[in-house]
């Protein structure tokens, strides 16, 4: 089974004179777990912001298959919300999590795009719209039991400690009900242990939900160990993809991460 | 389901409660006329501010316009109740949906664009309005102002007529608290209130933010409008000049007096902010610098408001006190 899930055609984009990134290539099949690295200010979290809408493309092209109809979708013209409701689910490197509401509306706002009910409804409170915020809670509430947060539901994001706000922003990009998960740096700030534990949970959710994933991630360790096949930017370009065997032995990585860190 | 209603039924008890309370003080001689105005006055300025919270406090967009919305809803309402006779509650609804067709037409242009651009739009909106209104003559009776507004109750007997239009003012105030706590308190309100929170964020969860946004503005006019048209008849005189840009600020300062993002916190600010300008006017023409003073230390020093962003709530109040019972036994 290799259909593309995501296709990147030479995107580009262009800050004032900056090249952030230039012609980048890269196709995602299905079910695969594909790492990004590269230096500081490589253009990484760019191309994040290029798939999924955020920024807009200078030129290029991306086209991404819907977990709706199955079939690839240009998301040129597209919003950034019409994207991720290709089934394209997100998170975001400096956290950006809705801070003061709590867990579980963080988890519900990413359902609403499947709401079915009126915002009638909503004010004169039908059976059809408790109902519904029934099941809304109920998925949130299971997903928050695979991130062992379901018994602080109740709490404001804000006051999650720092490793627990990585895992809500997972848990509330895949409540959008996903099939392609863009994860930016979510081992940030981690110690190893807690590192260890969350690798073997987005191990869990790819294996359980059946995602496909493009994974940002400093610590080479972790993204030699997980990933199948890897990407790396340099200045804006793709200058390596691979396995991970073929990327620590590729000259042109080496020479780029020389000074940066030892492969 | 049981639980939900038994907090209906709590909220519905609470609010006959203070409105039969406040009547029967009013009808027994303990509140004055006078006073059962300011009451009323305060009931539609905080309809009004209750409006702007939508879409200041919960959805994080500025709007600066406010009076403009509520002079839409004031002359409607009358123009319908003078020129076409129609009964005053259909009226005061006609100046409410003109006045979200107002809100619908200049959101629409300007809620895609992020940052600042509403409050700028609906600062202009306002002078507009204003001018138009001033200009319009035939139908407004322009600078003059337009008198003879009929009043919701006219019987003769002025303690009655006090109490029948705090009637309307409280029943109006009421349907507006549970129309926008109840939209809040769902998932397209919750949607509302993530835009706030991150633009990026909730669109980036597949969250259609400019619709969200022009929902809020939408409905938040329409309750400005209902405010004005029952302002209309509460005063029975209107004036363009009367709906300036201070006038506007006025909601503003309630809104944030009570604490943005709390229904509950400007109903306070509305109360606070009615009765504190009344009572300053013993201060003449240093009242507008007392108060302006006053305000500057009051954001100074207490800057998320009354409520912050927290609720009062009489069914959690209740339930406290039912659960310490439940304990001692
Ligand atoms: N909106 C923007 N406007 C202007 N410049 C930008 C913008 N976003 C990113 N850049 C620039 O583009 C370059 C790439 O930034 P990006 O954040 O994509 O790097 P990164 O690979 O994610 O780095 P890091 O590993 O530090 O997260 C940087 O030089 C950055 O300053
Ligand atoms: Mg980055």
């Amino acid at each position: 089974m290799s259909i593309p899930i995501l296709q990147a055609k030479e995107i580009s984009v262009v800050f004032g004179g900056l090249r952030a990134v230039s012609d980048f290539n890269l196709t995602l099949m299905e079910g695969e777990l594909v790492g990004l690295i590269g230096p500081n200010g490589a253009g990484k979290t760019t191309v994040f912001n290029l798939l999924t809408g955020v920024t807009p493309l200078s030129s290029g092209e991306i086209a991404i298959r819907s977990s709706k109809d199955g079939k690839a979708h240009s998301t040129k013209g597209m919003k950034a919300h019409q994207i991720a409701r290709l089934g394209l689910g997100r998170t975001f490197q400096n956290i950006r999590l809705f801070k003061s509401l709590t867990v579980l509306d963080n988890l519900r706002i990413s359902m609403d795009h499947l709401r079915r009910t009126t915002i009638a409804d909503a004010i004169l409170r039908t059976r059809r719209f408790s109902a519904e915020e029934e099941a809304f809670t109920a998925r949130s509430v299971e997903l928050l039991k695979i991130f062992e947060l379901d018994d602080k539901k109740d709490l404001l994001a804000r006051n999650l400690p720092y490793g627990e706000q990585r895992k809500l922003e997972i848990a509330r990009a895949l409540a959008t009900d996903p099939k392609l998960l863009l994860l930016d740096e979510p081992a940030a700030g981690m110690n190893p242990q807690e590192t260890k534990d969350l690798m073997r949970l987005i191990a869990f959710v790819r294996e359980r939900f059946q995602l496909t994933i493009l994974l940002i991630e400093h610590d080479m360790s972790l993204v030699m160990n997980l990933c199948e096949r890897i990407a790396v930017l340099d200045y804006g370009q793709e200058i390596a993809m691979g396995t991970p065997a073929e990327i620590s032995r590729n000259p042109a990585v080496i020479k780029a991460y020389l000074g940066e860190e030892e492969i | 389901m049981k639980k939900k209603g038994v907090d209906f039924l709590l909220l519905l008890g609470s609010g006959l409660l203070v409105y039969c309370l406040i009547a029967s003080l009013a009808w027994v001689g303990v509140i004055d006329e006078y006073y059962m105005q300011l009451l009323s006055v305060a009931g539609v300025y905080i309809i009004v501010a209750l409006s702007l919270n939508l879409i200041t406090g919960f959805t994080g967009q500025l709007a600066l316009g406010h009076a403009g919305f509520m002079s839409i809803g004031a002359y409607t309402a009358a123009i319908f109740v003078m020129r076409a006779s129609l009964p005053l509650l259909p009226s005061v609804l006609l100046g409410g949906l003109v006045s979200a067709v107002f809100g619908f037409a200049i959101g629409f242009p300007t809620l895609r664009l992020r940052g600042d651009y509403l409050a700028i739009t609906t600062l202009g909106f306002g002078e507009i309005i204003r001018v138009v209104l001033n200009n319009l003559e035939g139908l407004t009776g322009g600078s003059a102002g337009l008198q003879g507004i009929p009043s919701f109750s006219d019987t003769g007997n002025y303690t009655l007529d006090a109490i029948i239009k705090f009637s309307w003012i409280f029943a109006f105030f009421v349907a507006t608290v549970a129309t926008i706590s109840n939209l809040i308190r769902s998932s397209p309100g919750r949607v509302i209130v993530s835009v706030r929170e991150d633009e990026i964020a909730s669109t980036s969860m597949g969250n259609d933010v400019t619709r969200y946004k022009m929902i809020a503005f939408t409905v938040s006019a329409f309750f400005a409008g209902i405010g004005g048209g029952l302002f209309s008849a509460l005063i029975g005189y209107l004036n363009p000049s009367d709906f300036n840009f201070l006038y506007s600020v006025n909601f503003v300062v309630i809104a944030v007096l009570g604490g943005l993002g709390s229904l509950t916190g400007t109903v306070l600010g509305g109360l606070v902010f009615t009765f504190a300008q009344e009572w300053l006017r013993v201060l003449g023409d240093f009242r507008l610098v007392v108060f302006g003073l006053l305000l500057i230390l009051l954001m100074i020093f207490w800057q998320s408001g009354i409520m912050g962003n927290k609720e009062l709530s009489i069914t959690g109040l209740v339930r406290r006190i039912f659960r310490k019972g439940g304990r001692a036994q």
